[in-house]
């Protein structure tokens, strides 16, 4: 096979020869070229088929701003699509494939859509919609979905693995006085002028080699900058993109850390995120070479000029040998000396009629010409030319290469993300950047100046920038005026061709034609974000970073506008794409969020426990024996509770330490009950209301001494109460003493519940007397020892109904205290209990708990008029009594069973009556569970107008989700004991 | 990312931080009628520029902060702890 590399050109490292595969097949490439350059050399031009019409695509760019190369890296779980072949380093062993064809990029099947152009145009999609056109066959949605997965097929690029992702990735932070972004010769001077006057520098480049489109210069060596920077303790972070900038001068870098190694080592991370805080931010980012639009320019062949002069003197690949330059300005003559020095016959077509240009005539000038119409199918045989002042085809020229340029678009991206508008320069035909007032500078080419001096002077003008903003210098300083070749440029978009059906692309990643734009515009899609999302022009990997400007050209002509009345599009991050892997970082898996378990965890699972998620916490679920079922389990455990005692792990409910002299006057106006004449030595059952009246949370507070308690919460809202009592604490009640300090972690809680539990705290105590009935009646609250002279606080609390204990002892003590009563509870036939067994013996008693209480719910429907104080003022006393609040047609707590007492239902159960069983009914069934006492499923949950209204009507809990329908009875909330005899026993 | 200079901690990512609401709402007494806690919970002004709002710093020093900032921009002209007292002891130490 011949090979496009030639000899004495590049700063590849032929000693280091690479072997790589492209579709299946083997090739070699050297340490230092990219994939592209590697396929170049290889002399392959068909590198991936287009977006809708598969039309042969070849590679058009050196960079990121690439629209055709876009290839399949890897294999199985490594598998990367629509990655860059113009940005991915090559390393032995690289597999990589062309996308978007069948069964392979020479030939594909799907290339008739090229002829069936006009049912692909501009809003194909939607319209499929509105059915098939032209004739709007089969209208409506069904026909869409019948079509979608052709046409998403058909359609659709690289595809994913669709496996778990193998690599790592990990989130890393940095901080800087100035952060420069572009390692070109204004990002470089910007750098070292600001690390000489003492600033902490970080410059990010993306490429792999520092110098930006220096590299693409026949003598640069980059060795005696690089050392430069590192002397001055600059940190330099190549393959580094700044990806996007966010307020107070936070940059998004994405850095590729092993995408450009064979095998690389399993402990780095394949990417890493990086959040830098900067004082200052300085953007050299550059400029991106347009093309120009005229018939089939997406020939595999066709190339922006500055790529090509990449191609020869950093990878030595000479990429055409007759090669044609279009072009309207004056970049690209430096490439036509060199590219015709390396051997080729070159060209150029230069718009312009009136300008002059020194050269060495090794090539052709042709003044006044433009491009007109590619011929060739799957590589270029010769390009038809045209006059400019009449467009027409008025000769053809042979040639294997056509490269374009049709003038140069600063990056203005970065700054875009500020909310930032360019504005037009009609002098260069470019956005440039505006001024801002953060603490940004924009310099290089990527404010419009096109030459070396200039951009050098732009960098150091843009660190004195810097340094006057973060109040460091005060001195004068200016930045060069945008521009700088010596010629204008002309203004050349589009050429338009005179046959109908063109195939002219403004876009040639999503195969945008300039007919799709005026097919927008006659069908009204006129502002540029309209025509963007209706075209897709503009979208995905390359964010229309080559042909934006020329969708909006042709805009601006059709609407006899000039560009900047058309407005542009919004740059958002991130500038070049970032893998869902490195936004993830570490936080997969078992890492996805923060995990909580109590200090009796290990204690729990030797035990045989099966744990739950409860929030972010780890709580023992059941305790199955042998071959115990879930149901069977908890069941067995209700039972002994209710029969002779259980135990069960209550740790992860918040708890609170409130302490000062104001606490009880802070207690009383936080909860709704009265909390005035609470004596110390005992608990009280509190409910929290929010301003507007509504229920925030339940849960006890104890009074341990005259100004101090310990207030639990409910699992779930454990942060938010403590956030909340601090902000009445902080912003509201200024004038009250009181402190709030969460000791969630420091108390290991445990229920002891059932008619034995005080036998067994008996058997625990240091001093039984102080579990007596007496002195420690329902409510009671003692602090004392447990055996082994372990501190322990012991409440009288029940949640089951029975006669119940909660205990707390520090943390560290959390085990000897399960060993402890798990030891004398066994001598009763207890159990351990978990939640399940919790949650059944909770809705048989008629506890609400979260399921219940879930935002929506006042204290009256939760059925707890009687915890709502008439005496005082407290936290939504007002609001709670407002109409909405008060109407009877609320739906109230009430439990449920089923007519047919063998029937069972689910929670979101829809609460119906006979003969209306639509909609949202008349309530809904919150809880639910198989009552081991009752014999049968019971539920909680709420129904309009409550028990009083429904108590002897046969109503229907409908259940679609689960295609389930039964008859109810609606009951009292407290199903079993309703008098609280066992309680108080 | 917003950043906020605490007055405890110094200057940290918004994520540490939770969103409050208003610092500028009078809250009527506990005993005030439904007409003014409805004014106080409900009426909100859309400010356009620099508003007073309260952050708490959940994940650092549980500080209520008020916070000075510009809807349109966010850039942030001052904080300060809610706490008269805590401003006080803010100032002083200037
Ligand atoms: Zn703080």
């Amino acid at each position: 096979m011949k090979t496009r590399r030639i000899d004495n050109y590049g700063k590849i490292n032929r000693d280091k020869i690479l072997s790589f595969r492209w579709d299946k097949k083997s090739y070699k490439g050297f340490e230092g070229d990219t994939l592209a350059s590697a396929l170049l050399a290889n002399n392959i031009g068909i590198v991936g088929r287009s977006f809708k019409y598969h039309r042969p695509r070849g590679i058009f760019s050196s960079g990121v701003e690439e629209s055709g190369a876009l290839v399949t890296i890897g294999s199985k779980d490594r598998r990367d699509p629509n990655v860059r072949a113009t940005t991915q380093e090559l390393y032995n062993g690289l597999e990589a494939s062309g996308q978007n064809a069948f069964p392979n990029v020479n030939f594909d099947l799907a290339g008739i859509n090229n002829y069936l152009g006009r049912f692909f145009a501009a809003g194909f999609y939607y319209k499929t919609f509105m059915g098939i056109p032209p004739l709007e066959w089969g209208k409506g949605t069904a026909i869409w979905m019948f079509f979608e997965k052709f046409i998403r097929k058909a359609a659709g690029m690289g595809s994913a693995s669709g496996l778990p992702d193998p690599d790592a990735y990990e989130h890393a932070h940095d901080f800087c006085d100035l952060i420069v972004v572009g390692s070109g010769p204004a990002g470089v001077a910007a750098a070292i002028e600001a690390a000489e006057k003492k600033l902490d520098v970080i410059l990010v480049e993306q490429d792999s080699l520092i110098g930006g489109n220096q590299l693409a210069e026949n003598d640069f060596d980059n060795s005696q900058i690089k050392n430069q920077l590192e002397n001055l303790g600059i940190k330099i972070m190549t393959r580094t993109t700044a990806f996007g900038l966010y307020d107070n001068c936070v940059v998004g870098l994405l850095e590729r850390v092993t995408d450009h190694i064979s095998a690389p080592n399993v402990n780095i991370p394949r990417q890493r995120f990086w959040t830098i805080r900067a004082k200052h931010i300085i953007v050299g980012a550059g400029a991106i070479e347009r093309h120009i639009a005229f018939n089939n320019n997406d020939i595999p062949g066709v190339m922006t000029v500055n790529a090509s002069k990449h191609y020869l003197n950093r990878y030595g690949v000479l990429t055409g040998k007759r090669i044609v330059i279009a072009t309207n300005n004056d970049s690209v003559y430096e490439t036509a000396h060199q590219l015709s020095e390396a051997g080729a016959n070159v060209t150029v077509l230069d718009s312009r009629t009136n300008f002059e240009i020194e050269t060495n005539k090794s090539f052709e000038i042709r003044k006044g010409y433009v491009p007109y119409n590619i011929n060739g199918s799957k590589k270029i045989d010769s390009l038809d030319i045209s006059k400019i002042e009449i467009i027409n085809k008025s000769e053809t020229i042979n040639c294997d290469q056509v490269l374009l340029s049709g003038g140069w678009s600063p990056a203005v991206h970065l700054l875009s993300h500020r909310g930032v508008k360019p504005k037009w320069d009609y002098n260069n035909a470019c956005f440039l950047p505006s001024d801002t007032k953060e603490n940004i500078t924009m310099v290089g080419s990527s404010r419009g100046l096109w030459n070396k001096n200039d951009c050098i002077a732009s960098g150091i003008a843009g660190t004195t920038d810097a340094l006057n903003r973060l109040g460091i210098s005060k001195t004068n300083y200016f930045f060069p005026k945008p521009g700088g070749w010596k010629n204008p440029i002309q203004p050349l978009y589009e050429v338009k061709y005179k046959k109908s059906r063109s195939k002219s692309f403004v876009d040639y990643q999503h195969d945008v034609t300039t007919d799709d734009v005026r097919l927008a515009h006659r069908e009204g899609f006129i502002s540029v974000e309209h025509l963007k999302r209706y075209t897709t022009l503009g979208m995905a990997n390359d964010q229309g970073k080559m042909g934006n400007i020329i969708g909006l050209s042709l805009m601006a002509e059709l609407l006899n506008k000039e560009i900047p009345e058309v407005g542009t599009t919004v740059f958002r991050p991130p500038y070049t794409p970032v893998s869902i892997g490195a936004l993830s970082g570490r936080n997969v898996g078992k890492h996805f969020r923060p995990l909580r378990v109590t200090p009796m965890h290990q204690w729990n699972i030797d035990h045989g426990a099966k744990m739950i998620e409860v929030g972010l916490y780890q709580r023992p679920w059941y305790y199955p024996k042998e071959n115990e079922t879930l149901s069977d389990s908890y069941i067995r455990e209700a039972s002994t509770v209710r029969k002779t005692v259980g135990i069960c792990d209550v740790t992860s409910l918040g708890k609170i330490a409130i302490q000062g002299p104001d606490s009880t006057e802070f207690l009383n106006r936080i909860y709704s009950n009265g909390f005035s004449k609470l004596q110390v030595g005992r608990a009280r059952y509190g409910i929290m209301l929010r301003d507007d009246g509504i229920v925030m949370d339940d849960g006890t507070s104890w009074r341990l001494a005259e100004n101090e308690y310990f207030m639990t919460t409910s699992t779930g809202e454990a942060a938010k109460v403590l956030s909340w009592l601090e902000e009445l604490l902080q912003t509201r009640w200024t004038d009250l003493n009181v402190n709030v300090t969460s000791v969630s972690e420091q108390w290991a809680g445990v229920s002891v519940a059932g008619p034995k539990s005080r036998e067994v705290l008996n058997n625990c105590v240091d001093d039984s007397l102080v579990v007596t009935n007496n002195n420690l009646p329902f409510m009671g609250v003692t602090s004392t020892f447990l055996k082994g002279n372990i501190p322990c606080r012991i409440a009288r609390i029940s949640f089951s109904g029975e006669l119940a204990f909660e205990v707390y002892v520090k943390s560290d003590f959390a085990n000897t205290m399960m060993d402890l009563l798990w030891v004398n509870a066994k001598k009763y036939d207890g159990c351990l209990y978990g939640l399940e067994a919790l949650g059944a013996l909770r809705v048989e008693k008629g506890h609400v708990t979260a399921a219940e209480l879930d935002g929506r719910v006042t204290i009256d429907d939760a059925g707890l008029s009687k915890m709502a104080s008439t005496k005082k003022s407290y936290i939504g006393s007002a609001m709670r009594k407002r109409g909405v609040l008060k109407n009877n047609d609320r739906e109230i707590l009430v439990g449920f069973f089923p007519t047919n007492l063998k029937e069972t239902f689910n929670a979101g159960t829809i609460v119906c009556e006979k003969n209306n069983i639509k909609g949202q009914g008349i309530g809904r069934i919150t809880s639910v569970t198989y009552s081991p006492e009752l014999g049968h499923w019971i539920g909680l949950g709420f129904v309009k107008g409550g028990l009083d209204k429904w108590k002897d009507t046969n109503l229907v809990g409908a259940d679609p989700v689960r295609n389930k329908q039964m008859n109810l009875k609606v009951v009292s909330p407290h199903m079993i004991d309703p008098k609280g005899e066992r309680m108080y026993a | 990312m917003i950043r906020i200079n605490c007055p405890y901690c110094g200057e940290r990512d918004h994520s540490e931080f939770s969103y409050g609401g208003d610092a500028t709402i009078n809250y009527p007494s506990l005993d005030a009628s439904e007409k003014e806690w409805t004014q106080a919970i409900f009426f909100r002004k859309n400010i356009k520029g620099f508003q007073f709002e309260t952050w708490h710093h959940s994940n650092g020093c549980r500080m209520w902060l008020v916070v000075e900032r510009s809807t349109v921009t966010h850039e942030i002209k001052s904080v300060k702890p809610c706490h008269p007292d805590l401003q006080k002891v803010v100032e002083n130490n200037k």
